[in-house]
């Protein structure tokens, strides 16, 4: 039997304020255990909530970035359950009027479509602790210091049919987010998290099958073999004559194994109420405006940006343009390149390729776009050959001088394009190949002349310890052996 | 409105609080009369009446994003049955 595949997202953006949605506590990351819970987040009798401004300020910015209706007035309930990293015995949320309403993101395919994912809704809500299952002489630990920490929880309609789309809506709303500046994007750490909704039906068939909520995704790479690896799983059960079970499940990457988390069979009755220690939140014409005021140019807008100005094509200038600092990386590195395109293939290729193999973000790299574009600008005015380049980059990454020019300078890099130097290098490497020189002149298939040419070269690159530009050395190769 | 045992089993599970068999009939009829008051209210026409989320007509005042809260770990932790290394310790939570 044919299934078509309907995936909707749930994706949690931990937000990028300096405190605690409703307390004055630090939310920096990485301090010691429980030193940034205070009374609020703990739940001490007599405690009251204070909302953040600036949590509200970036929900905000992020509704219109998403093109969505804003909810001028928002009110937040409680979601009762019993966790011990959750004091309080509920979650502050937000059910029926959330602070952003519906809106859209298109986002592009592999196959130079693009598709419209619906936005349900995105609400202001609370993080939870972290609970540590090392033993603790049979105890679990608990960490506060995330308890209370903003997130926005973004609801999509189940518009994405397949993993592709699923993970390309995901790289997109990363993009977004970042680009806002409203979250750092790390999802190893749980700054962003992605839980997908998957459920099959017969092709064609308008009636939604049964869906699977699967968790603990932390990286796009996992998204996309945990969808997979989901679609099969219900595949197999319906195809033998099964049902699928409404539950959430665990996906573990390292195995690509996913283990039922709980059945929500069996009423998850979280007993909503709107929260009585809070007030509504009314947001007026000028604070949405003050958030528009604080827009960055957006992925797509970037994306048309980078093809109008440096003359990219869609595919360079989406993969440039999604991600905010290695779109600034390209910038830079454009800027002092000299070549946008060259300096754009640079940057996907060479510099990319490196930043994968080490699994390192742009930020992390140990080059600047300046160092980059000045190597770029060295290449496009033929200082140094394609592989030259390629040392000189090895160098830059690793810190062996910091600049392009001393190091082409340093390692006798510079390529030879003086052509009087070259004729006469070719003629001295010519003299001394009688026999090949004979037999390329006897030859009469273009192809296989072609391919003679390159018994040559090897020695006209010894002869010039490798600086002779090899284009040039082509040119007057030919004018030589052709005469 | 009647509420049933099942009910009140459930909620009690929800509520992580212990009820006895003897006090589940006693609940039936109290927590039957409170329903009963919400059935009152419920005949109530509110048609023409917008939900209220609060009982003050006011809006909530938002703060601004300064750290004003300073580490008191140790007065809070002194106060805890147990703590290991800054970490709060719980009954093991088996997931």
């Amino acid at each position: 039997m044919q299934w078509d595949i309907v995936i909707g997202l749930e994706i949690h953006v931990q937000l990028a304020t300096k405190t605690k949605i409703f307390s004055g506590s630090s939310t920096a990351f990485g301090a010691e255990p429980n030193t940034q819970a205070s009374a609020v987040d703990l739940a001490m009798p007599g405690t009251l909530p204070v909302p953040n401004e600036q949590a509200f300020r970036y929900a905000v910015m992020f509704g219109l970035a998403v093109n969505a209706e804003i909810g001028r007035r928002s009110v937040f309930d409680r979601k009762n359950y019993f966790y011990p990293d959750l004091p309080k015995g509920y979650q502050t949320t937000q059910l029926d009027h959330p602070i952003i309403g519906p809106g859209f993101v298109d986002i592009d395919l592999a196959d130079g479509s693009s598709k419209r994912v619906r936005i349900h809704h995105a609400h202001l809500e609370e993080d939870a602790g972290k609970s540590l299952h090392e033993d603790f002489h049979g105890m679990t630990g608990i960490d506060l210091n995330r308890a209370g920490t903003p997130l926005i929880e973004v609801v999509t309609e189940p518009d994405m049919n397949s993993a592709e789309e699923a993970v390309a809506f995901a790289r997109k709303l990363h993009s977004l987010v970042t680009s806002l500046g409203i979250c750092d994007g790390d999802m190893s750490q749980g700054s962003l998290r992605f839980d997908v909704n998957i459920s099959l039906k017969p092709k064609g068939s308008e009636e939604l099958g049964t869906r699977t909520e699967t968790k603990n995704l932390n990286s796009f790479r996992f998204m996309e073999q945990a969808i997979a690896h989901e679609v099969e799983r219900q595949m197999d059960i319906l195809e033998d004559g099964g049902r699928v079970i409404q539950e959430t499940r665990l996906y573990n990457g390292e195995r690509n194994e996913s283990r039922s988390m709980r059945s929500k069979e069996e009423a998850n009755d979280y007993r909503y109420f709107p929260c009585p220690d809070l007030l509504p939140v009314v947001i007026d014409d000028a604070f949405i405006q003050s958030a528009r005021d604080l827009l960055p140019e957006l992925p797509d807008e970037r994306k048309a940006r980078f093809r109008e100005q440096y003359g990219l094509n869609n595919y360079d200038a989406r993969l440039l343009s999604e991600d905010a600092s290695m779109a600034a990386f390209f910038e830079e590195t454009a800027s002092h390149g000299k070549d946008a395109k060259l300096a754009a293939n640079w940057v996907l290729g060479e510099f990319s390729a490196r930043l994968n193999a080490e699994d390192k973000t742009v930020t992390q790299a140990p080059i600047t776009g300046a160092q980059l574009g000045q190597l770029v600008a060295r290449i496009a005015d033929n200082t140094v050959s394609s592989s030259g380049a390629k040392k000189v980059f090895e160098a830059l990454w690793k810190g062996d001088g910091d600049n392009a020019d001393a190091i082409i300078e340093a390692r006798g890099l510079k390529q030879v394009s003086d052509t009087g130097a070259l004729e006469q290098m070719v003629d001295e490497v010519l003299a001394g190949m009688p026999d090949q020189v004979a037999q390329y002149q006897r030859e009469t298939d273009p192809k296989k002349q072609k391919k003679m040419l390159g018994g040559f070269m090897g020695p006209l690159m010894k002869a010039s310890k490798g600086q002779g530009n090899p284009k040039l050395f082509n040119e007057i190769l030919l004018k030589k052996l052709n005469n | 409105m009647s509420i049933s045992r099942e009910d009140i089993e459930k909620v009690a599970v929800l509520a992580r609080i212990r009820v006895d068999e003897a006090q589940i009939s006693a609940l039936e009829s109290d927590l039957g009369n409170i329903l009963n008051l919400v059935d009152q209210l419920s005949a109530a026409d509110t048609s023409n009446v917008e939900p209220l989320a609060h009982p003050l007509d006011a809006v909530q005042r938002l703060r601004a994003d300064e750290v004003t809260e300073t580490n008191q770990r140790e007065a809070f932790q002194a106060i805890a049955p147990a703590t290991e290394d800054g970490l709060y310790l719980v009954p093991r939570v088996i997931e």
